[in-house]
C-alpha cells in the first residue's frame, strides 16, 4: 500500500473573510481576528510607543508628522467628495492665528483657545469658501490657492496679529508629553474617526457627490449643504493642527500661511495614494521624516517635495497603501487538504 | 380626488443661445395618470424632463407641481418635493456596490420625513427594492460594483435609485433604450403596477408598441412645439403628428388589442 | 490724468500676464498653474541670452519666446499627456512643476539687482502732461496687438479654428480630424510664449526674482477668475477692473495694496457672481 500523500493547497485569508464587500466580514478564528486587526493596530501602536523611548529631535519629526499628517487627512476628506483643495496652509494658518490671538489678547487657557480655533477656524473656512464649493473643481483649488496669500498679504498691510513680526511669547504647553500625546492621540482619533466617517450613510452621500453630483441632486440631497460641512469638518481638522502648532512653537507667524502647508500634504496624499485615509496618514508618516532628512538642503527642499509630487502623480498613480494592500490581501496561508 | 391636478406645466419654454429647444408646452396631469411623451429625436423631450426637475432653468413658463410654483427651484428641492426622475444616459455611483447607490436617495430629507425618522435599516430597505426590480437577494447581484454589471441592470438601479424616493411623480427618461426584449417585459409590469397604485408617471420613449401598452395618454413634440395631445390611437392618427414624426404612410403600432 | 495713463498701462500688463493662461485654458481646458514659472523662465532665459550668450535684445527676444513655447511643448508631452482629461491631476502637475521650477531657480540664486534686463527704449515721452518711459510704452503697444493678433488667429486661421473646435466640443473635433494632444500640446506652448513675450517687455520695468513668478501667476488667475474663465472679453474686462483698482490703491492707499486689490476683487466677484463677470454661468451650473 502506498504512503498516504499529504495534500495542500493555499488558502488566502482575505477570501474567507470578506463575505460578499468589504464591509461585511464573517471572522471565524482567532488567525482571522488577528489578519483584519493587525495592520490597524500594530502601526498605531508603534506611533503610541514611539516617543516613549526616542527623545529630542526624532520626537519633533513625530509631532511634524502627525501635523502634516492632520492635514493631509483634511485634504482626502475634502478630496473624497470632489473638493480638491490647494490651500491646507488656509485651514491651518487660520487655526494657528486664532489660537494665537485667542492667547495673546484675550489671555485665554490652552484649553479653550485649541477647541474654539479647531471650531471657530473650521466655521470661518467654510464660510469663506462657500461661495466657490458651487464651481467646477478648478476654480476651487485657485480660490483655496490665493486665499492664503491673501490673509498673509492682509496681515503684512495691515500690521494686525502682529504684522510681519507674528505674534510671539504665546503659552506653551503644561508639560512635555501633553504636547507629544495631543497631537498623536487627535492624529490616530481622526484618522479612524474619518474613516468610519467616509463607510457610514453619511459619507457615502459624500463620496456619489464626487462620482456624480447631478445624481445625487435628483435623489433629492442638498449638496452644496453637504459640501460646506464636509468643507467645516475638514477645515476643522487642519485648524486643530494650526492651533496645535501655534501652542507648541509658542509662536503663530506667517510661516503657517507658507506654500509648505499646502504642498505637503498634498505630496502625502499623493504618495501614500489617494482615495483613502490611511494612504494619506502613511503617506506623511514617510513623507515628513525623508523631509527632514533632505534638512540639510535648505531652499531646494521645495523643489524636492514638488518633483516628488509629480513622479506620485504620473507614476504611482494607486500610491503605496493601496499597493500594500493588495498585497497584504494576497497573503495566504498553507492548509492540508483533507 | 381622482381629479386632482398634480403637474401643471403652462408656457414652458427654453431657448438654448436663439435655438428654441421647448416652446410654448402646456400640459396637465391628474393624479394617478400615465402620460407618454413621443417625438423625434431633438425635439426637446430630455430637455422638458430637465425643465420639470430643476436641471435646467426655464426662459420662460410656469411649472406648478402640488399646488406650488417650482418653476426655476433647484433639482433636490424638487426632488424633495417628490418628483424622481431617470436619466436617459444611467447617472450612477459606479464605484459602489449597486446597493449602494439606492442608499443616497434614502438619506434625503423627504424619505426622512416620509419614514418618520423611524426607517430602520437602509441597506435593508435598499435590497428590498432592488428584489422588486429583479436584482435577486440571493445572488450576489445587488453587492456587485455598480460599473460592473450590465446595460439592462444599470437603467433598473436607475429606475430603483429614483422609486427609493418614494416619488409623487415618475419621470422615466427612455427607460427601455439599450434594454433587450426580455428585460423590458420585466421592467414593464412594475411601472404599470406602481401606475395603477397611484403613482403618477411620465415616460419618454422611443418604443411605442410598449409605451401605448401601458399609457392613457400621449403628447407628441416636434422642435419644441407640442403638436398633438391624446389616447395613443388619437395620437397617432393625426395627420400632423403622421408627418412630423414617422413620414407620410408609415404602418402604426396601435395601442394594444381589446 | 496720470491714474488714468498709468491705470490703463497696469491693465495691460494684467492682460499680458493673463492671455497666455487664457488661451490655454479657453483652448485645451489645461489649467497651466505653471504659468508664473514659465514667465521667469522667460526672463531667465533672455538674461542669459544677453549676458552670457552676449546677444542682441533684438535676437535673444524672438529666441526667448521659441525657447518658452518649446519648453510648454515638452510639458505637455512629458508630463500632462499622462494625466490628460483628469482636471485636478493636470492642475497638480502644472502647479508642482512650476513650484519646483521658482524654487530651484531661487535655490540657485535667480535674484538681486544683478539680474535685471536693459529697457528696450530709454526715452521718455509726455502725455497730457503725465511722462511716460518707453519701456510702458512698449509694453501698451505690445498688449494691444498681442490682443489683436491673437482675435485675428482665432477667427481667421486653420489652426485657429481648430483651437475653437477644440474648446467648444471636443468630441466632434475629434471626429472632423482635429488631433487632440497636438492642438492640445500646440496651445500649451503658444501659452508659455505668451508668457515669455509679457517678460520679455515686462520685466525690464523693475528686477527679476523668482518669487515674481507666484505673483504674475495670482495675478493671471485673478484675471481669469474676476473674468469668467472662458471669455476673452471678460479677461479683458478684468484686466482693467483690477489695474484701475490696483493703481488707484497703490497712488492713495499704500504701494503694499496692490497685491490685496486682486485677492479682495476674486472675493468679492465669487460671492456676487460666481462664474465671473462674463463667465457662462449656465455652463458651469451644468457641469459644476
Amino acid at each position: 500500500m502506498q504512503e498516504a500523500e499529504v495534500k495542500v493547497r493555499k488558502r488566502r485569508l482575505e477570501r474567507a473573510i470578506k463575505a460578499r464587500t468589504d464591509t461585511v466580514f464573517v471572522i471565524a478564528s482567532p488567525g482571522d481576528i488577528l489578519y483584519v486587526l493587525a495592520p490597524r493596530v500594530v502601526p498605531m501602536a508603534i506611533l503610541l510607543l514611539l516617543p516613549l523611548f526616542v527623545g529630542g529631535y526624532h520626537s519633533k519629526v513625530i509631532v511634524h508628522a502627525c501635523v502634516v499628517g492632520l492635514l493631509a487627512l483634511s485634504w482626502e476628506l475634502l478630496a473624497s467628495c470632489g473638493l480638491f483643495s490647494l490651500g491646507q496652509s488656509l485651514f491651518f494658518g487660520v487655526g494657528a492665528y486664532m489660537a494665537g490671538a485667542m492667547d495673546k489678547y484675550l489671555h485665554l487657557p490652552i484649553w479653550v483657545t485649541i477647541p474654539v480655533a479647531t471650531l471657530g477656524g473650521g466655521a470661518l473656512c467654510a464660510l469663506l469658501l462657500a461661495p466657490v464649493v458651487r464651481l467646477r473643481g478648478v476654480y476651487f483649488a485657485m480660490v483655496t490657492l490665493m486665499l492664503p496669500i491673501l490673509f498673509k498679504q492682509i496681515i503684512e498691510a495691515w500690521g494686525i496679529l502682529g504684522g510681519t513680526h507674528g505674534l510671539s511669547g504665546l503659552t506653551a504647553f503644561p508639560n512635555e508629553w501633553l504636547d507629544k500625546y495631543l497631537i498623536i492621540v487627535a492624529f490616530i482619533t481622526v484618522l479612524f474617526g474619518l474613516r468610519s466617517l467616509i463607510t457610514s450613510d453619511y459619507g457615502l452621500v459624500l463620496k456619489a457627490i464626487a462620482d456624480d453630483d447631478r445624481a445625487v441632486m435628483s435623489a433629492g440631497i442638498n449638496i452644496y449643504s453637504r459640501k460646506v460641512q464636509a468643507l467645516f469638518i475638514a477645515a476643522s481638522v487642519a485648524s486643530f493642527a494650526g492651533a496645535f502648532i501655534t501652542h507648541h512653537y509658542q509662536f503663530a507667524g506667517f510661516s503657517v500661511f507658507a506654500l509648505d502647508w499646502a504642498i505637503l500634504p498634498l505630496a502625502a496624499a499623493a504618495v501614500g495614494g489617494t482615495g483613502s485615509f490611511a494612504g494619506a496618514a502613511l503617506g506623511s508618516m514617510i513623507l515628513v521624516p525623508l523631509s527632514e532628512a533632505l534638512r540639510a538642503m535648505g531652499g531646494l527642499r521645495m523643489a524636492i517635495y514638488c518633483a516628488i509630487l509629480v513622479f506620485a502623480v504620473l507614476a504611482l498613480p494607486e500610491g503605496i497603501f493601496r499597493f500594500l494592500e493588495r498585497k497584504y490581501q494576497e497573503f495566504e496561508t498553507v492548509i492540508e487538504v483533507k | 380626488m381622482s381629479a386632482e391636478t398634480l403637474l401643471k406645466v403652462e408656457g414652458l419654454g427654453k431657448s438654448f443661445g436663439g435655438v428654441m429647444a421647448v416652446s410654448n408646452v402646456d400640459f396637465e396631469l391628474k393624479r394617478g395618470d400615465f402620460l407618454g411623451v413621443i417625438g423625434p429625436n431633438g425635439a426637446g423631450k430630455t430637455t422638458l424632463v430637465n425643465l420639470i426637475t430643476g436641471f435646467v432653468k426655464p426662459s420662460r413658463g410656469k411649472v406648478i407641481f402640488n399646488g406650488k410654483d417650482i418653476t426655476g427651484r433647484k433639482p433636490y428641492d424638487i426632488a424633495n418635493m417628490g418628483v424622481a426622475r431617470t436619466f436617459q444616459m444611467v447617472r450612477l455611483f459606479h464605484n459602489m456596490p449597486a446597493y449602494k447607490n439606492l442608499i443616497i436617495p434614502l438619506c434625503s430629507q423627504r424619505v426622512r420625513k416620509l419614514r418618520g425618522g423611524k426607517y430602520g435599516e437602509r441597506d435593508d430597505v435598499a435590497i428590498d427594492l432592488l428584489d422588486d426590480m429583479g436584482f435577486e437577494r440571493t445572488s450576489n447581484v445587488p453587492y456587485k460594483t455598480a460599473g460592473s454589471l450590465p446595460h439592462g441592470y444599470l437603467k433598473r438601479l436607475d429606475l430603483a435609485r429614483a422609486l427609493a424616493l418614494r416619488p409623487d411623480l415618475l419621470i422615466l427618461d427612455e427607460l427601455f433604450s439599450g434594454m433587450s426584449m426580455a428585460e423590458v417585459a420585466g421592467v414593464l409590469p412594475i411601472i404599470e403596477k406602481l401606475n395603477t397604485q397611484g403613482l403618477t408617471t411620465i415616460m419618454i420613449e422611443h418604443r411605442l408598441r410598449e409605451l401605448f401598452r401601458v399609457v392613457d395618454r400621449v403628447m407628441v413634440l416636434n422642435f419644441g412645439v407640442k403638436i398633438a395631445e391624446g389616447s395613443p390611437d388619437q395620437v397617432m392618427d393625426s395627420d400632423e403628428v403622421k408627418k412630423a414624426y414617422l413620414g407620410v404612410d408609415v404602418e402604426i403600432p396601435r395601442g394594444k388589442p381589446a | 490724468m496720470w491714474l488714468i495713463v498709468y491705470g490703463i498701462i497696469s491693465s495691460v500688463i494684467l492682460a499680458l500676464y493673463a492671455v497666455g493662461f487664457s488661451l490655454t485654458y479657453g483652448v485645451s481646458g489645461l489649467p497651466n498653474f505653471a504659468h508664473g514659472a514659465l514667465y521667469i523662465l522667460g526672463g531667465y532665459a533672455i538674461w542669459n541670452l544677453m549676458n552670457v550668450a552676449g546677444l542682441s535684445i533684438i535676437a535673444a527676444a524672438p529666441l526667448t519666446v521659441i525657447t518658452c513655447g518649446l519648453l510648454g511643448f515638452g510639458l505637455y508631452w512629458g508630463l500632462l499627456l499622462r494625466v490628460r482629461g483628469i482636471p485636478l491631476s493636470e492642475l497638480v502637475v502644472t502647479f508642482a512643476a512650476g513650484v519646483a521650477i521658482l524654487e530651484l531657480l531661487t535655490w540657485s540664486g535667480f535674484y538681486g539687482i544683478r539680474y535685471s534686463l536693459p529697457v528696450f527704449w530709454e526715452e521718455s515721452i509726455e502725455i497730457f502732461s503725465v511722462v511716460i518711459d518707453g519701456q510702458r510704452i512698449l509694453v501698451l503697444a505690445t498688449g494691444v496687438a498681442l490682443v489683436i493678433l491673437l482675435h485675428l488667429f482665432v477667427r481667421h486661421t486653420r489652426t485657429g479654428l481648430a483651437f475653437r473646435g477644440l474648446a467648444q466640443n471636443e468630441r466632434t473635433a475629434l471626429s472632423v480630424g482635429i488631433e487632440a494632444d497636438w492642438i492640445g500640446s500646440l496651445s500649451v506652448a503658444m501659452g508659455s510664449g505668451l508668457a515669455a513675450v509679457a517678460a520679455v517687455v515686462v520685466l525690464p520695468l523693475g528686477m527679476m526674482e523668482a518669487t515674481i513668478g507666484y505673483e504674475v501667476l495670482i495675478y493671471a488667475l485673478a484675471v481669469a477668475i474676476v473674468g469668467g474663465l472662458e471669455s476673452t472679453t471678460g479677461m479683458v474686462l478684468a484686466s482693467f477692473i483690477i489695474g484701475f483698482a490696483q493703481t488707484a490703491a497703490a497712488r492713495y492707499i499704500g504701494p503694499k495694496w496692490m497685491i490685496i486689490v486682486p485677492l479682495a476683487a476674486i472675493v468679492l466677484v465669487l460671492v456676487v457672481r460666481p462664474s465671473g463677470l462674463l463667465g457662462k454661468f449656465k455652463e458651469l451650473e451644468e457641469r459644476v
